[in-house]
């Protein structure tokens, strides 16, 4: 499991932009964004190197910004690669609510998976012969 | 509720169980009084049904209430000071024996002559209150409303007198003295506004007292400003006393119009002495049971100052089917707000404290709400943001989605309008004093635009 950071966003201009700047500001450096828009709001979620120092920062600027739970796993970098845990997933009744990838530069990539039973998907996810990350992990990658 | 169930007696069993039909007739011939003593005794009013083209024989059935026109609270402004009165205050044989006025903060003060039937008849509504709360003969009774031109004080005061309590005429101020002589005094009924009694009991706690547990008090008749259903509850838990709402305005009386029973859904009013409608305020015609509307009384039995359709302003409902204590007087619901913030979206009356009410229901929500209306083409497109509270899990797409459908479901089913609900950012809506719902309106800016 790696924390990431989920922020409640309006969906205006330079909102995304100021939340990067309260980031930097707090010298936290992102590994991977991803922004689920709505015509009305936006979800931004990050996965960065210091969680805790994100989250009181922006909380401290007013964000409503919370940690959340999500599977890192490595990956092949390519085609089909993912393929086997997702299959494993769905055998196994583990919903994923969303994913995104961002890759390493090391022929691997870090897919973020958010799964509604954390303690199966952790199992499975071993089982299927994947290497799930921590954070720390995530740091030095 | 936090406090025991009462076995409430009933004042007066015969006016307040009284079958309906039964009631219709006393309230017709009551009416048929009224409005011959308005007609004969009031020139304002004999002028105002002139010009309406009706004269008091033609009211035979309650159904001709409509044809009578309204009266307003800048009518009774105009007759500052007498020229409401039925009956001449310098007139010894007149027989008016107490004026209250309104605080006159907001214009000229209205003024109210009372005779001492008209005295009487209040005191018994008031007394009702007090069974209500559970009070009876023999009850000490602290009035910590204000005694003088406003009526809480004295009004709760004629209350006692006709229930026969013991009456503890404190008048509002001095707050650990009331603690005081509630502790040691073994007070039963505190009749204040919701404010006080909330600061009451604060006190006695900062004293040292836990009132709920060490006081005799058991119940409280409170009035004179709204009480949300969390400072009821506090209220109760502090003083460990059963709370009902008492509602009343002077230009009509005072408070004792109506009044909750134990069951608090809704406050009985007191149709043996006055005739409850509820209009639309926009076209003035009587909106039917369960619907919100503008609150209009006529009085059936005041002498001095008997009123004919008088327009309060406050919105509210009946609320329709029978209460579990057995009254047969029907109930209003508690005050939703004034006809001043009403609003017309599509066509439909809304009050912002209707919404207000369906925001409140969702734990999800924290207390602040912003009711933004718009008018992009020829229809209003309303909108409602809200903040969740910090708890709510918005890290999943769905569940903000499902909430905001919720949340546009409940308002649907409630206003019979289409509300547009929006998730915003914390401390985006202004917060405001006094209002929970801050309303904007554009369609005004949207017409110059089009301009």
């Amino acid at each position: 499991m790696v924390k990431q950071i989920t922020v409640f966003l309006e969906n205006s201009t330079g909102r995304l932009a100021s939340m990067c700047r309260t980031l930097a500001l707090a010298d936290v450096s992102m590994q991977a964004m991803t922004v689920a828009d709505t015509t009305d709001y936006g979800v931004a979620r990050i996965i960065a190197d210091n969680p805790d120092a994100a989250i009181a920062a922006l909380t401290d600027d007013g964000y409503r910004a919370k940690l959340v739970d999500v599977c890192a796993v490595e990956v092949p970098d390519k085609s089909g690669g993912l393929l086997p845990l997702l299959t494993a997933f769905d055998a196994a009744g583990v919903n994923v609510e969303y994913a995104y990838c961002f890759a390493s530069g090391r022929e691997l990539a870090v897919d973020i998976l958010r799964v509604d039973d954390n303690e199966a998907a952790a199992k499975i996810i071993e089982q299927a012969g994947f290497k799930a990350l921590r954070s720390s992990d995530l740091v030095t990658c | 509720m936090s406090a025991p169930h009462h076995t409430e007696t009933i004042f007066q069993p015969a006016l307040e169980q009284i079958e309906r039909g039964e009631l219709e007739a006393l309230q017709l011939e009551r009416l048929k009084t009224t409005v011959a003593d308005c007609y004969t005794k009031i020139p304002f009013y004999t002028k105002l049904m002139d010009e309406a083209g009706v004269v008091p024989d033609d009211i035979r059935g309650l159904d001709d209430l409509v044809k009578l026109p309204f009266t307003t609270k800048q009518d009774m402004r105009a007759a500052y000071p007498f020229n409401m009165f039925a009956l001449d205050p310098h007139d010894p044989a007149a027989g008016v024996q107490r004026i209250h006025a309104s605080s006159g903060t907001t214009g000229v003060a209205t003024v109210v002559g009372h005779t001492q039937a008209d005295l009487d008849y209040w005191g018994d509504t008031f007394a009702r209150g007090i069974a209500e709360a559970g009070g009876g003969p023999g009850s000490i009774l602290q009035i910590a409303y204000g005694y003088g031109l406003f009526t809480g004080g004295l009004g709760a005061h004629e209350g006692g007198i006709r229930m026969g309590c013991t009456i503890l005429p404190m008048s509002s101020g001095n707050t650990k003295r009331q603690v005081q002589m509630m502790h040691d005094m073994k007070v039963d009924i505190l009749a204040c506004t919701p404010s006080y009694a909330l600061l009451i009991a604060d006190t006695a706690i900062e004293m040292g007292y836990d009132p709920a547990s060490e006081f005799a008090i058991s119940g409280c008749v409170l009035g004179a400003e709204p009480c949300s259903d969390n400072m009821r509850k506090e209220i109760e838990r502090k003083l460990g006393a059963l709370v009902v709402d008492i509602y009343g305005l002077s230009e009509v009386m005072g408070p004792g119009v109506s009044c909750e029973c134990q069951y608090q859904d809704g406050l009985h009013v007191a149709e043996d002495q006055f005739i409850i409608e509820i209009i639309d305020p926009q076209t003035l015609q009587p909106v039917p049971d369960g619907t919100y509307g503008e609150v209009v009384f006529t009085t059936l039995v005041k002498e001095c100052c008997p009123l004919i359709r008088y327009r309060t302003r406050d919105i509210s409902r009946i609320i329709p089917g029978d209460c579990e204590c057995g009254r047969t007087l029907r109930r209003m619901d508690r005050i939703q707000g004034r006809t001043d913030d009403m609003l017309i979206l599509r066509g439909v009356n809304v009050f912002p404290s209707q919404i207000e009410q369906v925001a409140k229901q969702f734990s999800e929500l924290s207390g602040y709400y912003q009711l933004i209306i718009e008018r992009p083409e020829e229809s209003d497109v309303v909108t409602l943001e809200v903040e969740p509270v910090p708890a709510f899990e918005f890290d999943e797409i769905r569940r903000i989605e499902d909430l905001q459908r919720r949340i546009a479901a409940e308002l649907k089913s409630n206003l019979q309008i289409k509300v547009n609900v929006k998730l915003v950012e914390p401390k985006t809506i202004t917060r405001s004093e006094g209002k929970a719902v801050r309303v904007i309106d554009r369609r005004e800016e949207g017409k110059n635009v089009r301009k």
